[in-house]
């Protein structure tokens, strides 16, 4: 939606060097108090998913325990991709000077190659967050996410569409960098692909190797059920990550932007479009520690490379600002902004029905 | 370890912990496994001088990785700082040769390598204890004597080292003594050390037992700053005549190192290495054009610095680990511009190359992806 227009509220050049100044300090105390405690928690979360993945591995030797198998296996990935992968990679732990921990050397468990990643994530989208025609993670090429898409009748798949990037998510992920809607539409040709292919075919050749043959060879005559339950655990994963990062960008009351509008940006309106582009989740501590803290997607996109842990205890200084300039913070239960994501994909799904209009504040900012 | 060693660095264990390392999950159980990365454990400590700059030797026992170094050779060593923060510094290791996991020393000096907080070798050298971890690589270094440990060189040895740059030497002359060197041999050696005062002395005890047994080796020890000659072509000259056509080995501060190599005259006997790099190949005078830091949009004249002392004097604190040009931890993308290495003196204006930040230092107008 181009809600930045008529529903969100504009901010005045001195109001958004002031947002600015006000968010460059909160990231400035953080970094200057980053420590023990966050080197303890990001070892802790390390320690548990090692632990759950053997666990995991290990219970596929008893088959009664399969579902439990299955579970630490899928608990072990999300953790991995998630608050140890996603946020390592985003350099948040850079300054502790671990290579086991340094964005430049992480590898996740995920076909999609880190180096790939980081690129298309850390830059693209971080960066032109939900800036359209440069953002990238709207719709992922694949659907239609934003009434100024253009329709077109290929878009009355979005729902289906929708549901096969789910459950291959980490595929998709993977695909991502191929830009292949810029191939059909010519923008791209298969030869910028090259040098991509080996990356990704190496990584699901390892991802394959480990998951589907030798863990299930090693348990013998189980190899079906170990088979399974390894490829159930990637679907787990690929579901959950799918739907924890589309509540990130895409329920209702979620701004984007032009191109225009981002030209020469200040630093200040930077903040203001990843305030307004960004959709939080409500939920417990065990919920956030297994969205990588990405139900603080806000926080995520304002401070996208301080240690997640720090997004809980920040928020409630960034809500209050939000109120002080009179601008949304967009926050829900896990249901709710699943429903509306959910519906904005099918309402999609066919062509605008008040296209003239200027679309009005149709959708409301979901409750701060 | 080893049956359990070569299945852990089997690529199948490989391919099983995918796509994390084998040691990944080792670390987990106990620091000291490994089945490829290096770390040691901290099991002695010994004061070997006080003051301003205490130094210290750390008896290490690393991990069934240690291939063993040879002497002359030295170690990164990564500790965890207070604050979380791991930092790397490179060492010699100073006792004598050793084999694939076998015990080791590092003799560190406390310099004050960025804030005191963040010195390495300040922490290293005051409150290491027992129990200290470190992380460590494989030995490395061409500074080395060569041919059979026991018959390291058949020809006379002489040895020059100035302050810190003791290390490597002192490894070399225990590794004779300790391989059965008597001096029969008919090749002397000479321990040529420079030292600020007797108090900055370290291993004094040891050398002076050297200087007294019946072992042709021939240790001298100078004071500079109780009167002491520094070096000089002459004195050597002295000492050992036709120092030109011996093997000598020389390890200290850049100025020595550079007097002893106007010395030699581009003699192939003479091996050399320095324990600091030297900071800048150009006066600031001579230093022109702009330093530019392309990811955080900062910059500033050139000072004619190498482009990690530029980038930290801009407030930037890149990823670094021996700032001597030995550990390509941080080696960075140089978008464009003409560097100059400043202990080969070696210039390259390729763009879009890899340089080691700490021993780079621009020339003229420079772009790094910092």
């Amino acid at each position: 939606m181009t809600s930045t227009t008529t529903s969100s509220p504009r901010l005045t050049p001195v109001q958004l060097d002031a947002l600015g100044a006000e968010m460059d300090a909160i990231r400035q105390r953080v970094l200057a108090d980053l420590g023990e405690a966050d080197a303890d928690y990001i070892h802790g979360v390390v320690r548990l998913q090692r632990r759950l993945e053997v666990a995991g591995r290990a219970l596929f030797y008893l088959p009664p325990a399969w579902p439990l198998a299955v579970a630490a296996l899928s608990v072990s990935k999300i953790l991995d991709n998630m608050e140890i992968g996603h946020n390592v990679m985003h350099g948040q732990y850079d300054w502790m000077g671990e290579p086991g921990l340094s964005s430049r050397m992480y590898e996740w468990d995920n076909v999609c190659p880190s180096e790939q990643w980081r690129y298309s994530h850390n830059y693209i989208h971080h960066t032109f967050t939900n800036v359209l025609g440069k953002d990238r993670d709207i719709g992922y090429g694949i659907l239609r996410m934003d009434e100024d898409q253009p329709w077109h009748p290929y878009y009355l798949g979005n729902p289906v569409y929708a549901f096969l990037l789910m459950v291959f998510f980490e595929w998709g992920v993977a695909m991502h960098d191929l830009e292949v809607e810029n191939i059909v539409a010519g923008r791209r040709s298969l030869a910028d692909n090259k040098a991509l292919h080996a990356g990704i075919m190496r990584k699901v050749r390892r991802q394959a190797l480990k998951d589907y043959v030798l863990f299930p060879a090693l348990t013998g005559p189980f190899f079906p059920l170990t088979l399974a339950g390894n490829a159930t655990a990637n679907l787990v994963r690929n579901v959950w990550a799918f739907n924890i990062i589309f509540c990130g960008h895409f329920p209702a009351g979620v701004a984007t932007f032009s191109e225009g509008e981002c030209e020469d940006e200040s630093r200040g309106h930077w903040y203001y479009r990843q305030l307004l582009g960004s959709a939080n989740i409500d939920g417990g501590s065990l919920f956030h520690l297994m969205t990588g803290n990405l139900s603080f997607q806000v926080e995520h996109h304002l401070f996208p490379d301080l240690p997640a842990r720090r997004y809980p205890e920040i928020s409630g200084e960034v809500r209050e600002i939000c109120e002080r300039y009179g601008l949304p913070y967009n926050t829900g239960p896990l249901g709710k902004q699943l429903l509306s994501v959910a519906r904005k994909i099918c309402r999609l799904a066919l062509p605008d029905r008040r296209r003239e209009q200027p679309s009005q504040a149709a959708e409301q900012p979901a409750a701060a | 370890m080893g049956v359990l060693s070569a299945v852990l660095q089997s690529r199948a264990a490989a391919a099983l912990a995918s796509p994390h390392s084998v040691d990944r999950f080792l670390e987990q159980v106990n620091p000291l496994w490994a089945a490829h990365e290096v770390r040691g454990r901290v099991v002695d400590v010994r004061r070997e001088t006080t003051g301003v700059h205490p130094v210290s030797t750390l008896t290490v026992q690393p991990t069934s990785t240690w291939r063993g170094h040879r002497a002359g050779q030295h170690v990164q060593v990564g500790v965890d700082l207070p604050g979380a923060r791991r930092a790397t510094r490179c060492f010699s290791v100073s006792s004598a040769a050793s084999g694939p996991g076998e015990r080791f020393t590092l003799t560190v000096r406390a310099h004050d390598d960025g804030d005191e907080r963040t010195s390495l070798s300040r922490h290293l050298a005051t409150a290491a204890t027992p129990g200290t971890l470190l992380h460590l690589s494989q030995a490395g270094g061409e500074f080395t004597m060569h041919a059979t440990p026991a018959t390291p060189s058949p020809h006379p040895v002489l040895l020059i080292s100035g302050g810190s740059g003791i290390t490597p030497v002192m490894s070399m002359l225990r590794t004779l003594l300790r391989d059965g060197y008597d001096g029969r041999a008919g090749r002397p050696v000479t321990f040529l050390h420079y030292a600020r005062s007797a108090a900055e002395q370290i291993y004094a005890e040891e050398l002076a037992a050297i200087a007294r047994f019946d072992n042709h080796v021939d240790v001298r020890v100078v004071h500079t700053g109780a009167g002491g000659q520094r070096f000089g072509p002459a004195a050597l000259a002295r000492l050992v005549p036709g120092f030109r056509d011996t093997d000598t080995w020389a390890c200290g501060p850049t100025g020595l190192v550079q007097a002893v190599q106007a010395a030699y005259d581009g003699s192939e006997r003479l091996r050399v290495e320095h324990f600091k790099a030297p900071a800048s190949p150009l006066g600031a005078e001579e230093a022109e054009g702009e330093t530019s830091f392309a990811r955080s949009g900062l910059g500033a004249a050139n000072t004619g610095e190498t482009l990690l002392a530029q980038a930290e004097a801009l407030g930037l604190r890149p990823q670094t680990g021996c700032r001597m040009g030995i550990c390509f931890s941080c080696t960075t993308r140089k978008t464009s511009g003409t560097v100059r290495d400043v202990v080969t003196g070696e210039e390259s204006a390729r763009p879009d190359e890899d340089v080691r930040i700490c021993v780079s230092a621009p020339v003229g107008s420079c772009t790094v992806d910092l």
